[in-house]
């Protein structure tokens, strides 16, 4: 039972314990029990609160046995990107600077989550402070591609995906700043989808890069996905960037199909630097659609490969401001020193890894007096450049579609020490971040020669979450499942 | 190409000390992201508004009457601090 359970997807794990043919304390020891014996190989979770997990399963149950579950996520497992705040459950953002710390409350996704019954099993691996496309800049040690050992998930939220493609929940949260959330799905063969800026709240997520900042859930189904979304969308005013905006319900056209669809494609997305089973794959799922009833259109995006120069000016800048917070005062680790610049100077250097260091001095650099213009204020006038190229496809098309990654997943280390070539890894996924658009990564099928997942990106108008969901659906049920990774097997 | 000397003023203005190993790799790898960068003096901004913000257009975040409310409580303020006195954060002394 236990591993036909952990194949369920959570649709029908919901429906099932709604129906009580199964209870939260069976399927969250399956997690548990799946954890123990997987996660060495893996690494996808930082920490695993195991007896809170199942307290938390048996409060389930008995609202189950009174009629009075709470929402469809009532005890269903899942869990968090370690950038999510956990009142008294330790939250490091992936950091030795955090070692330790212990949040005084819990972030709202995670207040959403728990009044909607949800268990929580633990906290999942990522590159520290989210800053990576590997999952390999954590402080914590590396998380590894189910799909194949020797492969990193994608990051930053390398083990939001890992954990699911390795079967240990039925959920995640992940935070997606350049497309953290989409390049480690696409990764990881499973479904991630980065809302519009605004429709999920910021409030206690350890911010990275706050204009750009946007937490979304991983799934290993569309509908699934459309469920935690529902679960965590909303207005949220402690968040000043939260939309006023009505929740759709994502539920309700779901299975609409793609006929009539106007597919943007964009012609820089399927350009030289692409990896030619990568571009197969896509191309396939664009020839299903056609097949659907669905109208492709060839769009432009011109700005797209400067998207990548505008961001690591404008993510570090933020990045470098947002960090200055941790400076062994109010939280966190403090190095012994005599002054207070010396504490201060002490506890970064020795707190923070490489690329956060590397992002602080770029960023610091970059909004530091007299190249404030030439480097901050001209890519914030690029990022308004990419932004207007997405509103003038979207006058042709409803969204667009593309590659999530140039590749598939590559191998721990294979990018070795140069940044530049790590930074490369987002070049589609980082413009929809600039617009403040809604992006989701969706299995398009195993790359032919390499065997492993390759994503669809679709990239839709603002807000407009429903249509993504509805059209990756539509494309769901047209190809055959991936089956189980064969890296744990 | 960043000389040494830039580096440390810019560590000094993080409040970050570098090793002389890590000063020396920093360097070489920032130079290389400026240079990538570089790539955006080919586009013509003149006239194009900078994007300062990422709400959508016409979105305005919504204002909510100005008043008091309860935030955090000093204790649980101060649980995760390093080192404290009564209900302050403790620094090194720096007033002589």
């Amino acid at each position: 039972m236990s591993a036909e359970l952990l194949d369920l997807d959570l649709r029908t794990l919901s429906e099932a314990l709604a129906a009580r043919r199964v209870s939260s304390r069976e399927a969250t020891a399956a997690a548990l029990a799946r954890i123990q014996a997987t996660d060495g190989r893996v690494g996808a979770f930082l920490r695993v609160t195991g007896p809170q997990a199942l307290a938390a399963a048996a409060a389930s149950d008995e609202r189950s046995a009174r009629g009075t579950r709470l929402s469809p996520l009532d005890g269903v497992p899942l869990a968090l990107k370690d950038i999510f705040l956990t009142e008294g459950v330790e939250t490091t953002a992936g950091s030795r600077i955090l070692e330790g710390y212990l949040p005084p409350y819990d972030a709202a996704v995670v207040e959403r989550l728990r009044a909607a019954g949800a268990v929580l099993l633990g906290k999942l691996n990522m590159d520290e402070f989210a800053m990576g496309s590997s999952n390999e800049n954590s402080g914590y040690g590396p998380c590894r591609n189910p799909w194949d050992l020797s492969r990193t998930p994608g990051g930053s939220s390398g083990g939001s995906a890992a954990a699911l493609a390795a079967r240990q929940a039925w959920g995640t949260l992940g935070t997606d700043t350049g497309g953290s959330i989409r390049e480690p799905a696409a990764f990881c063969g499973v479904v991630g989808l980065k809302p519009t800026y605004g429709r999920v709240s910021r409030y206690g997520v350890i911010a990275f890069a706050s204009s750009l900042d946007q937490p979304g859930p991983l799934a290993r189904t569309v509908g699934d996905a459309a469920i935690l979304l529902q679960a965590v969308a909303g207005r949220d005013e402690r968040d000043m960037t939260s939309s006023a905006r009505p929740v759709e319900d994502y539920l309700a056209g779901l299975e609409g199909g793609a006929r009539g669809l106007r597919i943007g494609v964009p012609r820089e997305w399927l350009a030289e630097g692409l990896d030619a089973g990568v571009e197969a794959r896509v191309r396939q799922a664009l020839g299903r659609y056609q097949a659907l009833g669905a109208t492709l259109v060839e769009v432009s995006l011109p700005h797209t490969r400067y998207g990548i120069a505008a961001y690591y000016l404008i993510a570090p800048a933020e990045a470098s401001s947002n960090l200055a917070r941790y400076d062994g005062v109010r939280f966190g680790q403090r190095a012994a020193a005599r002054g207070l610049r010396e504490m201060y100077q002490q506890t970064r250097a020795r707190g923070f890894g490489a690329e956060p260091k590397r992002r602080i001095m770029l960023g610091t650099y970059a909004l530091s007096a007299g190249y404030y213009d030439a480097y901050y204020l001209r890519a914030q006038k690029v990022r308004t450049l990419v932004r207007r190229d997405f509103d003038q496809a979207f006058a042709r098309c409803d969204l667009v579609a593309g590659p999530v990654a140039p590749t598939v997943a590559f191998r721990l280390g294979e990018k070795g020490e140069d940044p530049l070539q790590m930074y490369l890894a987002d070049v589609f996924t980082i413009t929809a971040n600039l617009a403040a658009l809604p992006g989701l990564s969706v299995p398009c099928g195993l790359h032919p020669e390499l065997a492993l997942p390759v994503g669809l990106q679709l990239v839709g108008r603002p807000f407009d979450e429903a249509t993504l969901l509805r059209a990756a659906r539509a494309l769901e049920r047209e190809q055959p499942p991936l089956g189980p990774p064969p890296g744990l097997a | 190409m960043l000389s040494l000397e830039e580096v440390r003023r810019i560590a000094a203005l993080a409040r970050l000390e570098l090793s002389p190993e890590e000063e020396r790799l920093f360097a070489g790898q920032l130079s290389a992201v400026l240079a990538y960068v570089k790539q955006l003096e080919e586009l013509d901004v003149s006239g194009v508004e900078p994007m300062t913000h990422a709400l959508a257009a016409g979105e305005a975040p919504p204002l909510r009457p100005d008043e008091v409310r309860p935030g955090l409580p000093a204790e649980r303020a101060l649980a995760a601090a390093p080192a404290r006195v009564g209900t302050c954060f403790q620094v090194p002394r720096i007033i002589e």
